[in-house]
């Protein structure tokens, strides 16, 4: 096994699996949300479904990599548009406490 | 290669917009989920309005044709699957997710 | 004295395994010393490859202890504690022709499909132009070019890319380097053909950007950066329509 391991190759890893868990949640998410086609009765029936602890874990889990993806993105595109090369570590650091930010929100708010 | 060229540009181009999207929708969500998530409550947003229809349309084709053009680089070198005929798959799954979720933010609007 | 382990995959392109060899633990040698004491002491057959033994050729980088790295310029105490054994492999990503010897034919090929060569605008069959070009030393194309200019094509960058092991067509970062700097050269007149040459999953698009070329380069240079630039270039022109 090669050695990979260094700051930015991390940030790499996260956000491929952050956006291959989002890219397969996408259908899901939609299916959830078109319940509404079918009156608020159904969509309500299927979040009350959902208000279990496992769903709201990965809830939870979702807006955090959402968060994740977000900020990874926005690392690579500063180095891309705007040739930020020299605080690229730092930033992959602020990325995931910006990740964590969101995460620890959304659980002050659930309840 | 135009093609793959452009591809890329379409990824840059809805991860920009994704950026601001995604940063409204942690904001709505995190408002949303304080004291549990009801359907009366998305509706209440969504119902009648003309903006968030728009807007949800909008994130939905960028979500869509974004992580399909992303997964088609993960298939690509985790498991070894190229091509035009895949490219030309990628780009039909990519419109139908997006098209699945417009189909979702028009039950929103119109529920 | 102190002795030193050194574990040494040898073999050839049908495969190979690991030989284990003891030198004599000093306080400062380089990795290339260890294998050339190796050769010459104790295996004779080991191939390997090196010429100017101070940072400047190229031409002996391996994998030491997972990392690829130039071994001239290696310290063996930098990158084994004492007591630790050194276990070299000869340079990911690339055909093994014995030993630790790659064949870098691949690896230079692909500076030649990245057009990494200067195409001269005004003498375009390679004749000394009439004058000499003025481009200042301060203008920003100078700079960007100086910039990935001090390349020793050692290929410690293609090693240590995983773009290189998951499309086998893909460039890499001292091809897309190199052309960067050639992109950035106003003396060159072949920046269209260059530009299409680099683009697409076989060139820049297919960079993620990992920066483990930028962050192993030897010279301390910064080909993801290089690359990010030919993104660049290529974002706007195709977004401005401004070629073909
Ligand atoms: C893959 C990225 C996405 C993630 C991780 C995500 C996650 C979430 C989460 C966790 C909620 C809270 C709902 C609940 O508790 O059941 C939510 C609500 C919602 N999402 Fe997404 N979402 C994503 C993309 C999208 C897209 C592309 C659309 C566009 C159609 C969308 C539309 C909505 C709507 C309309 C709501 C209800 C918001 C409200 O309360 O008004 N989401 N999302
Ligand atoms: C709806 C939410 C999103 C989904 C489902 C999603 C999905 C994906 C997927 C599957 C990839 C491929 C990863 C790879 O090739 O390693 C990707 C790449 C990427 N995403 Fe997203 N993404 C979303 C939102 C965003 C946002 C908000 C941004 C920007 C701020 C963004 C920026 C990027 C960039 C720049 C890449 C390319 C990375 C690379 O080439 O290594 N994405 N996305
Ligand atoms: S930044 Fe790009 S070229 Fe450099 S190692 Fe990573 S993927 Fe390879
Ligand atoms: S860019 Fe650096 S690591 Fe890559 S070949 Fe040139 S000198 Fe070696
Ligand atoms: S022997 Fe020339 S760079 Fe190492």
């Amino acid at each position: 096994m090669p050695d990979r391991r260094h700051p930015t190759y991390l940030a790499f890893l996260a956000h491929r699996l952050s956006g291959l868990a989002l890219a397969l949640f996408l259908p899901l998410h939609f299916w959830a949300l078109g319940q509404a086609l079918q009156g608020e009765a159904a969509l309500e029936g299927f979040l009350r479904w959902t208000d279990h602890g496992l769903f709201k874990l990965a809830e939870w889990g979702l807006v955090v990599l959402l968060a994740l993806h977000l900020a990874g993105g926005l690392r690579v595109m500063a180095l891309e548009f705007l040739g930020w090369r020299a605080r690229q570590k730092d930033m992959a650091a602020l990325g995931a406490g910006f990740a964590l930010a969101v995460g620890l929100l959304f659980l002050l708010n659930v309840g | 290669m135009r093609g793959q060229l452009h591809l890329w540009v379409a990824q840059r181009l809805t991860a920009a917009f994704l950026a601001v999207a995604v940063a409204v929708h942690l904001v709505t969500i995190i408002i949303a989920v304080r004291g549990g998530l009801s359907a009366a409550d998305i509706l209440a947003r969504t119902r009648g309005s003309e903006a968030w229809l728009l807007f949800y349309a909008g994130f939905a084709l960028a979500a869509g044709l974004h992580a399909a053009i992303g997964l088609r680089a993960i298939a690509a070198e985790w498991l070894g699957w190229r091509g035009r005929g895949l490219d030309l798959l990628w780009l039909g799954l990519g419109l139908a997710t997006a098209l699945f979720g417009i189909r979702a933010a028009w039950g929103l609007y119109h529920a | 004295m102190d002795r030193l382990t050194v574990r040494i995959w040898r073999g050839d392109a049908a495969g190979g395994a690991f030989a284990a060899y003891e030198v004599a633990a000093r306080e400062n040698q380089t990795v290339l010393d260890v294998v050339s004491e190796i050769q010459r002491e104790q295996e004779p057959a080991l191939a390997y490859r090196f010429a100017c033994r101070v940072g400047m050729c190229g031409s002996c980088a391996m994998e030491v202890n997972g990392r690829a790295r130039w071994t001239c310029r290696t310290h063996v105490r930098r990158v084994a504690r004492p007591g630790e054994a050194l276990t070299l492999r000869p340079l990911p990503h690339l055909p093994v022709i014995r030993d630790l010897a790659t064949d870098m034919a691949p690896f230079f090929d692909k500076w030649a499909r990245a057009m990494g060569s200067f195409q001269p605008k005004d003498a375009p069959d390679g004749a000394v132009p009439e004058d000499f070009a003025v481009v200042p030393p301060g203008s920003k194309a100078r700079r960007e070019a100086d910039a990935g200019i001090e390349c020793i094509g050692c290929g410690v960058c293609h090693a240590s890319c995983d773009v290189v092991a998951w499309n086998p067509d893909y460039l890499g970062p001292a091809a897309l380097n190199r052309a960067w700097t050639l992109v950035n050269d106003v003396r060159d007149g072949a920046q269209a053909a260059r530009l299409a040459a680099v683009s697409g999953d076989a060139g820049c698009h297919s960079c993620h950007s990992t920066q483990s070329c930028t962050e192993r380069c030897p010279k301390g240079l910064d080909p993801s950066s290089a690359i990010a630039g030919l993104k660049r270039r290529l974002f706007w022109d195709a977004l401005l329509g401004r070629r073909g």
